[in-house]
């Protein structure tokens, strides 16, 4: 009776092997999904669900303005309220990408009655993508090499430090939409050129559109493809559906990229995207040569047509490209990208992009930190794709390699080049542990095979010796398996305790340990800026360095002067020679420039090293850039950068100084310490005694980290 | 004298060869070939009037262009598709090749109404 209700119980769950296979698969992507996003959610737990660091708030501001007035005025928007007086035309100069898929998520949600705030959306959009990004990973890997490595490759990008830094719930960035915008693209080109489909070539086309409208980095992919047309076009693999697929791509995708008014002509007229235009003609070429020598039989007519028709196109080629690059027309590569190839160009020649933290070269232990076992497995990947070669391979070898290039370059492009390497880890661990478990099966085969054989003495003995040397094999598959199986734990643990620890502050509120081991939360940036918000007339302009410009717009609501867009170093050359200047100097400067308020950042009482003082010697730098007035020695002794006694004169009487070390001569920071140490500095400050004339104290907030202070209007004359 | 004439006369030779075996494809595919063709010939007509007028306003300069050359290389990929010789489309049936090149044809010319302004 109780067999029978057992059997019973059973009975449904008697799945087939392919069944079982599927249910397995189905059930692991869904907890690997779930799994990315809820990595990404400890800032959101601990703080609360807000926008973090500096970018994310002007695509949050510029979101907010897109549901409320929508797409028309939006994508016609002149902003008024920054870069006084020059104003910034936002239509024109952002990628609407980002900001067009949360407003789409928002409609989704209101439209299912989810009345939910558009803040919520944008914090949680990164993680949201991060996990279709997983589902990417396990089809692109399904199709590189087999469904195991695509599930290995899926898990190993959920939790990769690499991509998390970038994609963390609140960090509401272009990278993370685009991470996910630059694989889908990759995966529907490998499935264009393993198909030869014209749909799949569309699909990549459209990958190609979203990719364009989310990043500037599309730029990677317009060069790597026509790079892997070319590579498979010198080996020899070169084939029918590889023309289908790159022509339908490169036609259809830069006619669609041309529709995003930031990228406007580039495609035709910029250095950069030439390679791929040079490509997309040397394949007519190509094809054409392969055409003429299919119809005709005889090969000597045929050399001679091919060495008169190659000389011609080389010929009219080389002409065309020396004519454009020599009259201007094609322009050169801009200094973001020349930056990549020569690393030492931005330092001497564009002080704004080598004063980016994110822009410079990578360390040893960036990599260690953001791959941690990735970094031994990805060679071990690119040997598995070169034993066995074939289109897709070719492919994700070629990805990874030109994107570990870049990533050594600027520490930003680990992001980029973490896909790539996470895949090709995939393929080695998915490889090395099918091969084990091959060998932990095979054993119950042999000895089968070998029992049902005949009986001749050869064989007996050849049986004998195979079970001799079976146990050992069995034995060390086994531990090797437990050590792969014991090296992914380690990454796990690795990789949860890299995003608690380093990639889930909000950047915007500090936190710190307190004497007794609790948590101190410093809010002084909202603070500040909800002060601006409350407390000054609406259309007071405010002057600060041009880190903080996004976040006064988006929360203080006030007119700034300069912003992270960046993109006028004069305006932003002004600004740093107002704050290196003397402050009558200055007053005459923010006179000109119509400013009411001037913002400092300043660390000294709680240690913050962030802060205005160490940035100074940057505005020094952009500010003698342009006017040579300003010199960087001048505030320098013995070419050391000091703000206490021994500091140079300039340095001790400069408007940056004053506003930051203003009544801080008094204030005691330290226990044992005399009052006017800075805690950032290390050193007590030189000039204790500060007065101002032209500039009164508005507000300071109460850790002292923000201090606004109001332009007095000028003495009246008798 | 005999270099320049062999060389005529392999010009000759090539020519011939090249015409007899370009007479023997099917029908279908010089169909699409005079379709390349005369897209071919459009995008150079409208070459030379920029040339001729200048390039302003130059999205449609760049939409009437690229629509040429783009429908010409999807009508070389639909020849591509059809072929009867290509061994790696065999079990492609023609229907679908040219269903997919009516899909990606209607995309351009979309993309390109919206571009001409």
């Amino acid at each position: 009776m109780s067999n029978s209700s057992t059997s019973d119980l059973l009975k449904p769950f008697k799945l087939k092997t392919k069944q079982q296979e599927l249910l397995i698969r189905v059930s692991i992507l869904c907890l690997v999904y779930i799994l990315a996003f809820i990595t990404r959610l400890f800032s959101v737990l601990r703080y609360e669900s807000m926008i973090h660091e500096f970018d994310p708030y002007f695509n949050y501001r510029t979101t907010l303005y897109l549901t409320q007035h929508g797409f028309y005025d939006f994508w016609n928007w002149f902003d008024y309220e920054s870069w006084y007086p020059l104003g910034r035309i936002v239509g024109g100069t952002l990628y609407p990408g980002l900001m067009v898929t949360a407003a789409l998520i928002y409609r989704l949600l209101h439209f299912l009655r989810f009345a939910v705030h558009i803040r919520e959306v944008c914090v949680l959009t990164a993680p949201f993508f991060a996990s279709n990004t997983t589902l990417v990973a396990y089809f692109f890997g399904k199709e590189i090499w087999d469904s195991g490595a695509g599930l290995v490759a899926a898990i190993l990008i959920a939790v990769c430090p690499g991509y998390i830094s970038r994609s963390v719930a609140g960090s509401y960035d272009n990278e993370g939409v685009a991470i996910f915008a630059l694989l889908f693209t990759f995966y529907l080109f490998v499935k264009a050129v393993n198909k030869g489909s014209l749909a799949w070539g569309l699909a990549s086309a459209f990958g190609y559109f979203y990719m364009v409208s989310a990043w500037g980095g599309y730029v990677f992919i317009i060069n790597l493809i026509p790079l892997y047309v070319l590579v498979l076009l010198i080996t020899g693999r070169y084939s029918m559906r590889l023309y289908v697929a790159y022509n339908c791509m490169y036609i259809l995708g830069m006619l669609l990229a041309m529709q995003i008014r930031f990228v406007g002509f580039q495609h035709v007229q910029s250095g950069e995207h030439m390679a791929a235009m040079g490509v997309f003609f040397l394949m007519q070429v190509f094809y054409f040569l392969d055409w003429v020598k299919h119809m005709l039989s005889d090969t000597k007519l045929f050399q001679e047509f091919l060495s008169i028709t190659v000389t011609c196109a080389v010929a009219a080629g080389g002409i065309a490209l020396g004519v454009g690059v020599a009259s201007g027309y094609i322009s050169p590569w801009t200094g973001r990208f020349y930056s990549l190839l020569d690393p030492t160009y931005a330092k001497d020649h564009i002080p704004i992009i080598a004063s980016v933290s994110e822009h410079q070269p990578t360390a040893w232990s960036s990599f260690m930190f953001d791959f941690h076992i990735l970094l031994f497995l990805f060679p071990a990947g690119l040997y598995f794709c070169f034993k066995r070669l074939s289109d897709a391979t070719i492919f994700i070898v070629m990805y990874g390699l030109t994107s570990m290039y870049f990533a050594g370059v600027m520490v930003r492009l680990i992001l980029v080049a973490t896909p790539a390497v996470c895949l090709i880890s995939a393929i080695a661990v998915s490889a090395t542990v099918k091969n084990l478990t091959v060998l932990l099966r095979s054993k119950n085969k042999v000895a089968q095979i070998g029992s049902t054989k005949g009986t001749s003495s050869a064989k007996a003995s050849s049986k004998a010796s195979l079970d001799q040397s079976q146990p050992f094999q069995k034995n060390g598959a086994m531990a090797l398996l437990f050590g792969a199986f014991y090296l992914l734990s380690r990454y796990a643990t690795h990789c949860t305790w890299v995003t608690s620890e380093a990639y889930s502050s909000p950047s915007i509120v500090l936190a710190a340990r307190g004497a007794h081991g609790n948590r101190v939360i410093f809010d002084d940036y909202r603070e500040a800026y909800f002060w601006l918000r409350q407390n000054t007339p609406p259309d007071a302009k405010v002057m600060s360095w041009w880190d903080y410009g996004y976040q006064i717009t988006a929360m203080g609501n006030r007119t700034v002067i300069v912003d992270n867009n960046t993109w006028n170093n004069t305006h932003i050359a002004t600004v740093g020679r107002a704050m290196s200047s003397y402050e009558d100097e200055a007053y005459e400067i923010i006179r000109s420039l119509d400013v009411d308020y001037v913002l400092v950042v300043f660390g000294g009482v709680t240690g913050y090293s962030s802060d205005d003082i160490n940035k100074f010697l940057w505005m020094v730098r952009i500010g003698g850039g342009v006017f040579p007035v300003i010199k960087e020695p001048d505030y320098l002794v013995n070419g050391e950068y000091r703000v206490d006694k021994g500091a140079a004169p300039k340095m001790l009487n400069c408007l940056m100084y004053k506003l930051s070390y203003y009544r801080f001569g008094e204030m005691m920071t330290e226990y044992g310490k005399p009052p006017g140490y800075d805690r950032a500095r290390g050193v007590e400050i030189g000039n204790k005694d500060i007065k101002l004339e032209h500039l009164e104290e508005a507000f300071t907030t109460s850790n002292w980290i923000v201090r606004i202070y109001k332009v007095k209007p000028p003495n009246n004359r008798w | 004298m005999a270099r320049t004439s062999s060389s005529k006369e392999n010009a000759q030779a090539l020519f011939h060869s090249l015409r007899s075996a370009y007479a023997a494809t099917p029908v279908n595919l010089k169909i699409i070939d005079l379709y390349v063709g005369f897209a071919a010939f459009t995008a150079l007509i409208q070459v030379v009037y920029m040339a001729s007028v200048g390039s302003f306003p130059f999205n449609s300069f760049l939409s009437g262009v690229l629509s040429c050359v783009g429908t010409a290389v999807l009508a070389v990929c639909l020849r591509i598709q059809v072929n009867k010789e290509n061994k790696e489309f065999k079990d492609l049936p023609p229907e679908r090749a040219f269903a997919d090149f009516v899909l990606c044809n209607l995309v351009l010319h979309l993309v390109i109404m919206n571009f001409l302004g």
